[in-house]
């Protein structure tokens, strides 16, 4: 194979070209250290404040598609063949504020003005696609960006404002979409990339087959695809993640199948591009996935990494475990397919060959079951959950003849409540079954104490989401209130 | 020009923060973004990993040999004191020596080339300790006999034992309420350019710059004129970057002087939050006697604070805490003791409301346990327990409530807000006994405005009006994002009656205006306001005298107009006059002062008038929760706030907004957790949940009291802000209570905890419903 030697992307109106590139480069020490692009924060390096947000552009199924995401925990080598904008950009030749600035300012929506250019980066995005978003949706687009100052209320108001200041249609970035286009095509040539900086190395494979080679190549390395969880391992661990295989450009890693038996996503899918597809398929989880983190880290985090990672609080697990997912694994040429719920052996192992590569996830649709999916956290937008619960049961004739159960954060491991499963086998589909059900809990968990929950909490709050299940599929329930 | 009736930016009215523009192009300079120098190294802070131990060794060699790394200080590199103890205590190391005391403790500094260097360096220091017990809370310090750190206080009034024993009824209970991470968006840096002789330029982002430069020359042994700290602006501060960031300054000022080299220090979000300071938790034993209607008749409590392993500034945050336990009510017998309680944690420090905040939740708390008592709405006890007017006036420390204006704020919020009807609605809802529950409550606030330790209530300006006419404003307040450097260059503006955009704001610096005080205690406008006035009105003065002799007019005939000098009949643009002053040789530079009059503090016997004047607001929170989960959301706020005639109403409701969010916060989702090892392990915002814009009340209505004005002469009779509002957070928690109250028909108090996290809320449910 050989190999580009370098990355090539267009940062705001630059075509930039760089061949030495370490595997732990982040986007924001390169903006702000290396090409002085100040106005980019750091506020906390872990993905949580949103200081930091950027655009990055990419062409996507051949349109051109902006999406905000952390600088702190992208890496660099990932930008290749992207078009990435910070808040530079933003002002006009002429020096004119962009919309979203001006409303910023007309609202006050700035007081110490640390966290206001990721704000304002992140509303950017938002109007782009959505120049009249209703108030949830702002809230949902800044759910990734922390305020400390302004209790957001200014923020909110500006970025219901922003239609009237100017329309996305003459926007700069979109009146130069198909230049943009253009020119990040023109950068893309196929080729599988090599970098490195030192003895820090980085692959971005062209296609899966190149992926499976160099993989099988470099057994061990880490494969990186949304880099929401390995950038915390390099700004907060400090581990060294060389040699790194990016995958997050792989388009054969991004298909989504539907069928009506089963939606199959591509290991590299992201949250923010199956939201659609899930909801189709999945009315229930709707809600549900826009409580994953916070928006950039959906626009980059992929379900694949979700569950290649193995987080016994991984927010999809427990949710493609009850609807009994199953998983491809590829190792050179081979694949072998696994159920979801045993691919998760112990605490951050799993049944992976270091040379293998998570696929795809096929999940099946069964239609006529009864679906919910919970996430108990202290704050209700991106949390971490205390408990995750997945409900799939199946009821005929008033009776349940099928369940399917699972928790994220009760274990070492996402992990089935099979004993409460069993208690619920051939019992009448009622209220008391479900309460007398989950008391079968205590033999299937043994939930732990930390900063999140205390051990009591987390077994009592899973119990009662029995009969939060229960009421939620019944007539006149009240309205959920935290999950509607 | 000639029409122009009013200047923009003039005092009282709605002008933008002075950097909105800047923030939002990301052009505002922090002090991250300052260009660095060639040569610039960066150091980081090597810490401790036991939260009590003896060192028996440290060693650095591998440290030293690391990729990068210049040079690692220790306490050998301090050329003066190894000392940053705000108080002078002298209980505060830069670098630990033979006893580390809390889980995080600086031992010694790496410098490198790079940052990651430095940081990756920072981790690989071998150090041996001899491992003793901790105690991370309050009550485990109490019971192991540990000490206070600093002298706690007493305040009395009345006979509290007699009143206590022969009340009609008398509940004693305990509130634990938790402490809080500031989370400012830009943590601790400093960073230090070398100069000549014994020289050193400090640029950070501390709201005391002046303390930072002390404690600078004091670690480094050189007098505080060689040391010069700036700050043009914070992104937050909070309090947190009170004392806080004097370590910071400290190392990179000896790093750099040792080096010769510009030298910046910014540790990680990890490391800020575990090596600096926080909002100290609390726990307070109260005792309470009250008759048959719910007038309180004594109240005794002790506040027992986690205040961490030295002082800093926790003497005072706890004393404050005593000054607000009467919050906005009258309390005929009382005795407040104060327990500032040494344990193994960080050292607490200030955070906005600075103790006042846990000291009026248990004001709230005794109001609720009267309430379920005699099974009356919590506002008609809270109405009923107002200061007076003339009578019912005198608060524990002795002072008279004479500004009292809680009732009628009380009032008008409760109409507006219709709460009655919506109180009603709820309790018909609860009834229904469903699975959500609702709550409601309305409560005030009283906060004292002025420095507890009265000297630190000056402040100076300086003011320089250049010959073309543009005006240089220059005071020692810092901006963290408040808007002061906007409502003070408005003070000027209306001086002078110039437009605002003729002002040119710059850096808060040691060299322009030297010994002041903090930005903190809400003061920051209050008294730099002053001090810039004062230097307005000097300039204004020999500016008239000029024109009395030059024209000949008498005094009232030289007037400043909106942008020009009216002199008898002439008329001159600003500009020109200010040319004409100069080339008669007017000294057109002033330096302002003021210190606030009235005020006085006798620590020993607690009595005086620590307080120039008093603050009031009041909010009503409505709130769901969910009792199988114990999920809530605040449905509702309304709050109208006294401001006096506000400087700025625009920027003022910000504060207000700003700091119900944050108080909200407080209360509910942010929680610090340590593990039995002493590790605090809610320590980034992975962890650590501050609101989110999804958090804040569905329905939020804030209003300014706009016929408010301060009795006291302040600057253009406004009123402090940055503090007072954050207490009215405590309405969501009073809401929460309610709404958990109802599933045992509000018989019984919940004593919920704070933070009320949904885990809180959901076991004081399942407390409830079991009883």
């Amino acid at each position: 194979m050989t190999y580009r030697q370098d990355i090539r992307f267009l940062l705001n109106d630059r075509e930039v070209s760089l061949d030495t590139v370490g595997a732990d480069d982040t986007v924001l020490d390169f903006l702000r250290i290396d090409r002085r692009l100040t106005g980019t924060k750091e506020g906390c390096a872990e993905g949580d404040c949103g200081a930091c947000t950027v655009l990055v552009g990419r062409i996507d199924n051949g349109a051109l598609r902006y999406e905000a995401v952390n600088a702190c925990i992208r890496f660099l080598a990932s930008l290749d063949g992207c078009h990435i904008v910070t808040i530079e950009h933003l002002v006009g030749p002429d020096g004119a504020l962009h919309p979203v600035q001006q409303a910023m300012v007309d609202y006050h929506g700035s007081q110490c003005g640390f966290c206001t250019p990721g704000f304002v980066m992140s509303l950017y995005a938002l109007w782009m696609e959505n120049p009249t978003p209703t108030e949830a949706e702002v809230e949902s687009a800044v759910q990734g960006n922390l305020c400390r100052c302004t209790g957001y209320e200014p923020i909110i108001r500006a970025a219901l404002a922003v239609s009237r200041y100017g329309t996305p249609t003459r926007d700069f970035l979109v009146a130069q979409r198909n230049k943009i286009a253009a020119k990040l095509t023109a950068l893309d040539d196929g080729r599988t990339v090599a970098v490195r900086r030192k003895c820090s190395r980085a692959f971005l494979p062209a296609n899966s087959d190149d992926l499976a080679e160099i993989l099988a190549a470099n057994p061990g390395a880490t494969i990186v695809a949304g880099s929401t969880d390995v950038g915390l391992w390099v700004t907060k661990m400090m581990r060294w993640i060389s040699p790194a295989i990016f995958i997050g450009n792989l388009r054969d890693l991004k298909e989504i199948h539907l069928t009506d038996d089963a939606l199959t996503l591509g290991a590299g899918v992201t949250y923010t591009e199956s939201q659609q597809v899930i909801g189709e398929a999945f009315p229930h989880l709707t809600a549900f996935w826009d409580r994953i983190a916070g928006w950039q880290v959906r626009n980059m985090g992929t379900i694949g990494g979700n569950i290649a990672n193995g987080s016994p609080i991984g927010d999809t697990p427990p949710v493609l475990i009850a609807l009994d997912a199953t998983i491809t694994l590829r190792k050179g040429a081979e694949r072998r397919h696994l159920p979801l719920e045993d691919f998760f052996i112990a605490y951050g192992k799993q049944d992976r060959d270091p040379a293998e590569f998570v696929e795809c996830i096929a999940i099946p649709r069964e239609p006529g079951g009864l679906h919910a999916a919970y996430k108990i956290s202290k704050r209700r937008d991106e949390d971490i959950s205390s408990v995750c619960a997945a409900f799939n049961l199946r009821v005929e004739e008033s009776t349940i003849t099928g369940a399917r159960i699972a928790f994220g954060g009760m274990a070492a491991t996402p992990k089935r409540a099979s004993s409460a499963e069993a208690a619920l086998i051939g019992q009448p589909w009622s209220e008391a079954t479900l309460v007398a059900a989950s008391r079968a809990l205590t033999e299937d968990f043994t939930p732990l104490t930390d900063m999140r929950a205390s051990s009591d909490y987390r077994m009592r709050v899973a119990q009662n989401l029995f009969r939060r299940f229960y009421l939620d599929h019944v007539d006149a329930a009240p309205a959920p209130l935290m999950h509607a | 020009m000639r029409d122009q009736v009013t200047i923009h930016g003039a005092a009282h009215t709605d002008l933008k923060h002075e950097s909105a523009i800047k923030h939002v192009t990301g052009r505002a300079e922090y002090c991250d973004d300052i260009a660095e120098p060639i040569g610039t190294l960066h150091a980081y802070l090597g810490v401790s990993n036991v939260a009590h131990g003896r060192i028996r060794s440290i060693d650095l060699t591998k440290v030293r040999a690391a990729q990068g790394v210049v040079d690692v200080l220790t306490v050998e590199d301090l050329p003066g004191s190894n000392d940053i103890s705000p108080t002078g205590l002298n209980d505060e190391p830069v670098f630990a020596t033979d006893k580390v005391e809390f889980w995080g403790q600086p031992l010694f500094a790496v410098v490198a080339e790079s940052r990651d260097m430095a940081r990756r360096a920072a981790e690989m220091g071998e150090v041996d300790y001899e491992v003793l017990p901790h105690v991370t809370d309050t009550e485990a310090a109490m019971a192991a006999g540990y000490p206070n750190v600093t002298a706690p206080l007493t305040l009395r009034r009345g006979e509290v034992a007699p009143a206590l024993d022969a009340a009609t009824h008398r509940i004693a209970g305990q509130l634990k309420v938790g402490g809080q991470d500031h989370m400012y968006l830009e943590g601790h840096i400093a960073f230090a350019i070398p100069g000549e002789d014994d020289d050193v330029v400090v640029h950070c982002s501390t709201q005391h710059p002046s303390e930072a430069q002390h404690m600078v020359a004091h670690v480094l042994g050189v007098p505080s004129n060689a040391v010069t700290v700036n700050v043009r602006r914070m992104g937050g501060g909070f309090g947190g970057k009170e004392s806080q960031m004097n370590l910071f300054c400290a190392v990179a000022a000896v790093a750099a002087k040792k080096l010769n080299r510009p030298v910046k220090i910014r540790p990680d979000r990890d490391q800020d939050m575990t090596s600096t300071g926080k909002r100290h938790d609390f726990v307070v034993d109260y005792d309470v006697a009250f008759d048959g209607d719910g007038r309180i008749e004594a109240v005794d409590a002790q506040f027992a604070a986690r205040c961490g392993y030295s002082a800093d500034l926790s003497g005072p945050v706890t004393d404050r805490a005593l000054f607000h336990a009467d919050n906005t009510y009258f309390y005929p017998n009382v005795q407040l003791t104060s327990r500032p309680m040494k344990t193994n944690t960080v050292s607490n420090t200030a955070f906005r409301g600075f103790g006042g905040p846990q000291g009026a939740v248990m004001a709230e708390r005794i109001v609720e346990e009267i309430a379920f008592k005699l099974g009356k709405d919590p506002l008609e006890i809270r109405k009923l327990n107002f200061y007076g007017e003339g009578e019912r006036n005198v608060t524990p420390y002795h002072q008279t409530v004479e500004d009292n204006v809680i009732a009628r704020l009380v009032d008008e919020l409760e109409e507006t807000s219709d709460y009655q009807a919506r109180r009603a609605a709820i309790l018909e809802h609860n009834a229904k006994g469903g699975i959500t529950r609702k709550g409601i409550a309305l409560t005030p606030v009283k906060f004292g405005i002025s420095f507890t330790a009265t000297w630190y209530n000056q402040a100076g300006a300086l003011i320089h009006i250049y010959n073309d006419g543009s005006i240089h404003l220059n005071h020692g307040g810092t901006e963290m994002g408040q808007g002061l450097n906007t409502k003070i260059s408005q003070v000027v503006a209306s001086e002078f009656q110039i437009d605002v955009s003729r002002i040119k704001i710059t850096k808060t610096t040691t060299e322009k205006v030297p010994n002041t005080s903090a930005t903190a205690a809400s003061s920051g406008a209050d008294l730099n306001g002053m001090a810039a006035q004062n230097a307005c009105v000097q300039i204004r003065d020999r500016l008239v005298r000029f024109a009395c002799e030059k024209w000949g007019v008498p005094a009232e005939d030289v007037v400043f107009a909106p942008n020009e000098v009216r002199v008898g009949g002439e008329i001159y643009s600003f500009d020109a006059f200010i040319k004409l002053a100069y080339m008669d040789r007017v000294q057109l530079s002033a330096a302002g002062f003021y210190k606030t009059p009235e005020i006085h503090w006798d620590r020993a016997n607690g009595t005086g008038r620590p307080f120039y004047y008093y603050a009031y607001g009041a909010a009503v929170s409505e709130v769901s929760i969910d009792t199988l989960t114990g999920e809530y959301r605040v449905e509702r706020t309304d709050i109208i706030h006294d401001v006096g005639k506000s400087l700025n109403p625009i920027l003022d409701k910000g504060q207000v907004e700003g700091a119900f969010v944050q108080g909200m916060g407080w209360l509910t989702t942010e929680e610090l957790w340590w593990d039995d090892k002493g590790c605090l392990r809610t320590h980034a915002p992975s962890t650590y949940k501050i609101p989110l814009a999804s958090d804040r009340p569905r329905e939020f209505n804030v209003k300014l009291a706009d016929w408010s004005e301060n009795r006291e002469l302040t600057i253009k009779r406004s009123k402090a802000v940055g503090e007072p509002p954050f207490v009215l957070g405590i309405s969501v928690l009073e809401a929460l209570s309610m709404a958990v109250a109802s599933v045992a028909e509000y018989r019984e108090c919940p004593r919920l905890e704070a933070p009320a996290t949904p885990e809180r809320i959901l076991m004081a449910v399942d407390r409830l419903s079991e009883a």
